[in-house]
């Protein structure tokens, strides 16, 4: 019987772990804001469908919200663990190579340049910058000896970064409706998420997780290097196209709806590679799921830290996975760098 | 070591000297016009006989508030904290032997920033606290990447990345900071976070003055071992330089120098990430380049702010402008490094 047993040993209790935390996560999301509720009423407002008393229109307003974030988070979660399974790179997160600001940049051009201004619009920009700066960084961070390391490709991404945020704020200063329009799409968090933007990002959402399941025994052949990737009969060029293509447009449609939110892929996946080890069968559901749990958790946060108002929740998860990234930095081989 | 050997070695000394005379001339000339250009151009350009009588302390109607308040501690501000940061990234890239260890980089910045932000706004200090609190909080940040980067082994690469992910940090406590902010401090607090002359009164440039008198000849004397730490620790060591104390001394006056520049401008972004290597790409190595790294530093900033303020229709503040000029330069030497094959 024992043979039976292929999944990694710690799987079910981290499953139910984070199962649990989802629904805690969920229902946190759902009591917590400005104005806190209490379970009952949420239940209430949920129960109720017409919009008449205050709980219902709150509740249903946090419902969109905590949908939106999940959906994010487990986006954000896999994008993490396909870049770093391509990159074979440990610190591969879209924040990090530079992809939030490449989005940001192309937005902002369509705004001044192309006079866009709806959602729909936005997200096409937004895709076609994180995935030209995804290229670009990626470019140069394996030009030489050793190919993509962590320091060649986040010191990339941070020279990226910077040139790009200098260049948003110039084409925005001398326009003051560009700034308007950007302001709210920078500052949009999860808090602006609505159904319709929930539609848009819907079909990247389910193109990236089939192609990232369908890759993921691949991508474990691949961990063992390219040349026994090769042996094992996997076209390792076509599939680190495909997988790196799922990882950019996931982070590149979610940083299009939700704004810039750094640092998730990173948490969810190491989280889950401590506990779980390193296939990635496990690895890239589990790390949605925890991408979920993370961002919805930090927008609750969020929420409660930054009362009246409210703290985006890109911050908090900044603030979060920065010390991981220095953790990683300090246990990695000087050599790997 | 025969007579010709020595010819040569002098030879080679007295060209290094000359280049190092020319070059440093140049740039001060070059400085002294920037200087003089930003206090004739503005709105109204005024003849050079009245801003000449102005700054000997004769009422001009109308030209002496322009000049007097507006233009003189900008062209001040400009000149010497461009001339701060020049010489700050000149010393970290020096001292770690890498071009892109600077200030701004490895988070050193941002630290001063988030203990400043924090000061005006959760305990609503005066100024001098805030500054005082920003120098601290810069040395502290300098003294935690250091340890974390340590390890087994010292790398650069590895301080690098630890100090990216503290400014991410920071960073995130400093966005936090301005939410929470009281509308009456935000005007205050944003100075910290971008680099603009823009506002910049006569009062608060004393300290920066004061600090720069004292601290930029103390760098300049230590430029010497700081050349001969740029050979390694050991070949230091064996020549006789305290490379501990000197390196304690460089550093401790490199961040006070920056955290009181970035306290009156913001920091002024890529500044003292170009003006350390266009200064030895001009003097040449070999000799102690901390005094042309200061004066490339204030060119750019002043030539910056020149064209910010009258090269567009829109006025952009100088951080925009050197930080569009900074970062294709940025881009370039990564390239370049990554094809040596530096990492």
């Amino acid at each position: 019987m024992e043979r039976n047993r292929f999944y990694p040993k710690s799987f079910i209790p981290v499953l139910v772990i984070f199962l649990v935390l989802f629904v805690l996560g969920i229902i946190a999301s759902f009591m917590f804001g400005a104005r806190s509720l209490t379970l009952q009423e949420v239940i209430d407002g949920l129960m109720k469908h017409q919009g008449e008393i205050y709980e219902t229109s709150v509740v249903q307003k946090r419902v969109v919200r905590t949908i939106f974030a999940l959906c994010c988070g487990a986006a954000l979660g896999i994008a993490g663990v396909l870049m770093q399974s391509v990159t074979r790179n440990p610190i591969a997160d879209p924040s990090i190579l530079g992809v939030n600001n490449g989005a940001a940049l192309f937005v902002v051009c369509g705004m001044a340049f192309f006079q866009i201004n709806t959602a729909s619009q936005y997200i096409w920009f937004a895709l076609a910058g994180a995935v030209l700066t995804a290229i670009f960084v990626f470019g140069i961070g394996s030009l030489g000896r050793g190919g993509a390391t962590p320091l060649k490709l986040v010191l990339a991404g941070a020279a990226t970064s910077a040139a790009f945020s200098s260049l948003v704020t110039a084409v925005m200063i001398p326009r003051s409706y560009v700034m308007d329009q950007f302001r709210f799409w920078q500052v949009g968090s999860v808090g602006a998420g609505t159904w319709d933007s929930l539609v848009l990002l819907l079909p990247f959402l389910l193109t990236g997780v089939l192609i990232a399941v369908i890759t993921a025994p691949a991508l474990n052949a691949l961990a063992l290097g390219e040349e026994m990737a090769t042996g094992l009969g996997v076209k390792t060029s076509l599939l680190r196209l495909v997988a790196a293509f799922a990882g950019v447009i996931l982070c590149g449609a979610t940083t299009a709806v939700a704004g810039p939110i750094g640092f998730v892929g990173l948490l969810a996946t190491h989280v889950m590679r401590m506990l779980l080890g390193p296939d990635l069968r496990y690895l890239i559901p589990m790390s949605a799921l925890s991408g979920a749990v993370i961002l919805t958790v930090s927008d609750v946060l969020g929420r409660l830290i930054g009362r009246p108002g409210e703290l985006e929740v890109g911050v908090l998860t900044a603030f979060l996975g920065a010390p991981l990234l220095i953790i990683l930095t300090m246990k990695a081989k000087v050599r790997s760098l | 070591m025969n007579q010709t050997t020595i010819d040569l070695i002098k030879k080679g000394r007295i060209r290094r000297r000359g280049r190092w005379i020319a070059v440093t001339t140049a740039l001060a000339v070059l400085t002294v016009a920037l200087c003089c250009a930003m206090l004739l151009l503005g709105n109204t350009i005024y003849p050079v006989r009245d801003v000449a009588a102005v700054l000997l302390g004769e009422e001009v109607k109308g030209a002496t508030f322009a000049i007097k308040t507006i233009r003189l501690p900008r062209m001040l501000a400009g000149l010497f904290a461009g001339f701060a940061f020049g010489i700050a990234g000149y010393v970290f890239q020096t001292m770690l032997r890498n071009p892109l260890a600077n200030p701004n980089v490895i988070g050193i910045t941002a630290g001063s920033s988030a203990a400043a932000v924090f000061c005006i706004v959760v305990l609503q200090s005066s100024e001098t606290v805030t500054s005082v609190a920003s120098i601290i909080a810069g040395l502290l940040t300098v003294l935690i990447i250091y340890g974390l980067a340590r390890g087994k082994t010292f790398s650069i690469g590895r301080l690098i990345l630890v100090g990216i992910g503290m400014q991410a940090m920071c960073n995130s406590i400093i966005t936090y900071l301005m939410l929470i902010a009281k509308e009456h401090n935000l005007s205050s607090a944003v100075r910290w976070l971008t680099g603009s002359l823009n506002g910049v009164k006569m009062e608060e440039l004393p300290v920066l003055m004061i600090s720069f008198l004292v601290l930029v000849p103390l760098i300049c004397v230590l430029g010497r071992s700081l050349m001969v730490l740029e050979l390694g620790e050991q070949m230091a060591t064996a020549l006789g330089v305290k490379t501990d104390r000197t390196r304690v001394l460089l550093i401790v006056s490199a961040v006070v120098l920056s955290a009181i520049a970035t306290a009156i401008t913001g920091p002024i972004a890529s500044v003292a990430f170009l003006a350390g290597p266009i200064a030895v790409r001009l003097v040449g190595t070999g000799t102690a380049n901390s005094i042309p790294a200061g004066l490339v530093g204030a060119v750019l900033v002043l030539a910056a702010d020149l064209v910010g303020q009258f090269a567009f229709e829109v006025k952009f503040p100088v951080g925009i402008i050197t930080g569009i000029i900074g970062a294709p330069y940025l881009l370039y030497l990564l390239v370049r490094m990554n094809r040596k094959g530096a990492f």
